[in-house]
């Protein structure tokens, strides 16, 4: 669950590629590398996917008795309406938590793409928030969301705009995640597309130039199309992440007030390790992870389409 | 005139873009900062006071003093040290054989591996640790935390391993090197900034991991995230210490980010990640 180069998800065909005629073709011999890796990666990943498929139609006691259960976990989940609503709060999350870091960290990647002074610290500044330990950082934004003591509210007074309440509202809870999401992750987007600014051609603006094109006419119609491919990889990548929301949900409102701000990842927690409904929760497992998929394979396609158009 | 006004304003504009831009971050991180050098009254006082005047360090002493902080730091760097070990031994050959071997096929399970969520592995593992009795030991801890570090260091390796010229390789091999050995004399030499970006990258991100420890950590076995998590919901603590115990716990990360700039940057904008 950790990630890769997002080049990576493009080399799928180098990868596939056969060496070129004249190389000293010895690949069988080089499973030997990747063997204690495939080993491990079996262990605590395959592994652990297979038995969820299998746990998933299980009823699971807690003296680790299990008995065949067939579909009926799916069923009762499609008939909760905590479930459900998870569901809803996820995609909510996920469409502000993908939406805002995508357009913020793309201007970011434009302005940090310029020569000006101080631009090296200044990134590394701009950086550090997808480095910090996430449950550090959130619990400092518990104490700056406290409606009475918080420093926002004061420093939104100073402004003249009225007190918010922040998470201690079910209408504000999930907008507030969403800005601590965005905190967090802009960082990661910037970077992304600052590798795509890197390398972009001279030559294309080098000719707008001479035809009189403006900053808009050349950004609109040359820097945009030669971005595309970069912002839909931090689109996936984002769209999965914030499908997982988990740490900061935790920490800042464990998914209240009520069950305002529970989503998939946290249902997913409470069945698990409060409840210990371990047959259920795999239920839970598996449909997320068809959600996941689904959407990753939905954002390939049309990142693949975006290229095929360009 | 007009024209150098209209320069003057452009660039005006464009610094201040950039302090909205870093600001956020700033003050998040400062507001810590002075959070943790104040004392109570000071931290719950309306208006807030921003500048700590004079800054105390009890609320860093307290931290030391009651928390059982030094264990649990202790405790992180066991299993994050560890974990990165074990994923570079591991992670770095699998890179190469990936690269050199064309086996697109653990690209993809990797891929895969980086989509599913965290407690999709911790349902199962959590039930085999029961059984093999590693449930609240650093030892499970710290093998759990190889789902984060193999797969991170496998990809940035994979890139770095790709753009080693295949010549090289090719006429040791020709002239009767084994496989191996152009790894260890060939490969591995040229693609040494490579385990330096994936060794960093996968430290921060299991340093950084939360779930894992809160899942499975014991009381004596968890680490700083989650031990930080724990003071807050079963105790009574205030917000000086607490601010203080957070900032401890990601300053070596912070730190991290700033000595070694250079190299995360290379490899977070060759491609996107993070835990989860």
């Amino acid at each position: 669950m950790t990630g890769m180069p997002a080049t990576s998800l493009g080399t799928g065909k180098a990868l596939a590629a056969t060496p070129p005629a004249g190389h000293y073709d010895f690949s069988r011999k080089y499973w030997l590398f990747v063997l204690p890796a495939v080993v491990i990666i079996l262990a605590v990943i395959v592994f652990p996917w297979l038995f969820t498929f299998f746990m998933a139609t299980q009823e699971w006691q807690v003296t680790g008795a299990t008995s065949f259960v067939g579909l009926a976990n799916f069923y009762t989940l499609f008939q909760d309406t905590r479930f459900l609503e998870s569901i809803g709060h996820t995609f909510y999350f996920t469409i502000l938590g993908v939406a805002l870091p995508v357009f913020f960290g793309t201007l970011a990647a434009l302005v940090f793409h310029r020569e000006f002074p101080f631009r090296g610290l200044l990134r590394t500044i701009f950086v550090m928030p997808m480095m910090a330990t996430p449950v550090a950082v959130s619990l400092v934004w518990t104490m700056m969301f406290h409606p009475q003591l918080g420093v926002l509210n004061y420093l939104l007074s100073l402004v003249g705009i009225p007190p918010q309440a922040w998470t201690y509202d079910p209408a504000t809870a999930i907008p507030t995640l969403v800005l601590v999401e965005v905190w967090f992750w802009t960082p990661l987007v910037m970077l992304i597309v600052l590798g795509g600014l890197a390398g972009l051609p001279k030559e294309p603006y080098e000719s707008a130039l001479i035809d009189g094109a403006s900053d808009w006419q050349m950004f609109r119609h040359i820097t945009l199309p030669l971005l595309w491919p970069f912002i839909m990889i931090a689109l996936v990548i984002r769209t999965i992440d914030a499908l997982k929301v988990f740490d900061t949900i935790v920490v800042i409102t464990q998914g209240g007030p009520g069950t305002a701000s529970e989503t998939l990842n946290y249902f997913l927690y409470l069945q698990a390790f409060q409840f210990y409904k371990i047959g259920y929760a795999s239920a839970v497992v598996v449909i997320f992870f068809v959600i996941i998929v689904a959407l990753s394979l939905l954002l390939l396609y049309a990142r693949q389409k975006s290229k095929w158009d360009a | 005139m007009p024209h150098v006004l209209r320069k003057l304003l452009k660039k005006l504009g464009f610094y201040l873009s950039v302090a909205v831009l870093v600001s956020p971050a700033l003050l998040v991180f400062l507001w810590m900062l002075s959070l943790s050098l104040k004392n109570e009254l000071d931290n719950t006082a309306y208006p807030p006071v921003f500048i700590p005047s004079p800054p105390t360090f009890a609320n860093y002493i307290q931290v030391f003093a009651q928390n059982n902080f030094g264990l649990y730091l202790w405790n992180s760097i066991l299993v994050t040290g560890g974990a990165v070990l074990i994923g570079l031994l591991v992670g770095v050959p699998a890179g190469y054989g990936i690269a050199r071997g064309k086996s697109a096929k653990f690209a993809v399970l990797i891929l895969i591996a980086r989509m599913t969520p965290a407690l999709s592995y911790l349902i199962p593992l959590f039930i085999l640790f029961q059984i093999v009795g590693l449930v609240g030991t650093k030892t499970g801890l710290m093998i759990t935390h190889l789902v984060i570090t193999i797969p991170i260091i496998v990809w940035i390796m994979i890139g770095y391993f790709e753009n080693v010229p295949i010549e090289l390789e090719d006429a040791a091999l020709v002239d009767g090197c084994s496989p191996w050995q152009s790894f260890r004399y060939i490969a591995f030499p040229l693609a040494r900034p490579g385990i330096t970006v994936g060794g960093i990258l996968a430290f921060i991100f299991s340093w950084n991991n939360f779930i894992f420890s809160v899942v499975l950590g014991g009381k004596a076995s968890r680490t700083l995230p989650s031990a930080v998590y724990n003071s807050l919901t079963f105790e009574q603590i205030s917000w000086g210490p607490l601010a203080a115990a957070a900032l401890l716990v990601t300053l070596p990360v912070l730190l991290l980010t700033v000595v070694a700039q250079r190299e995360i940057v290379a490899g977070l904008s060759a491609g996107g990640l993070k835990d989860g």
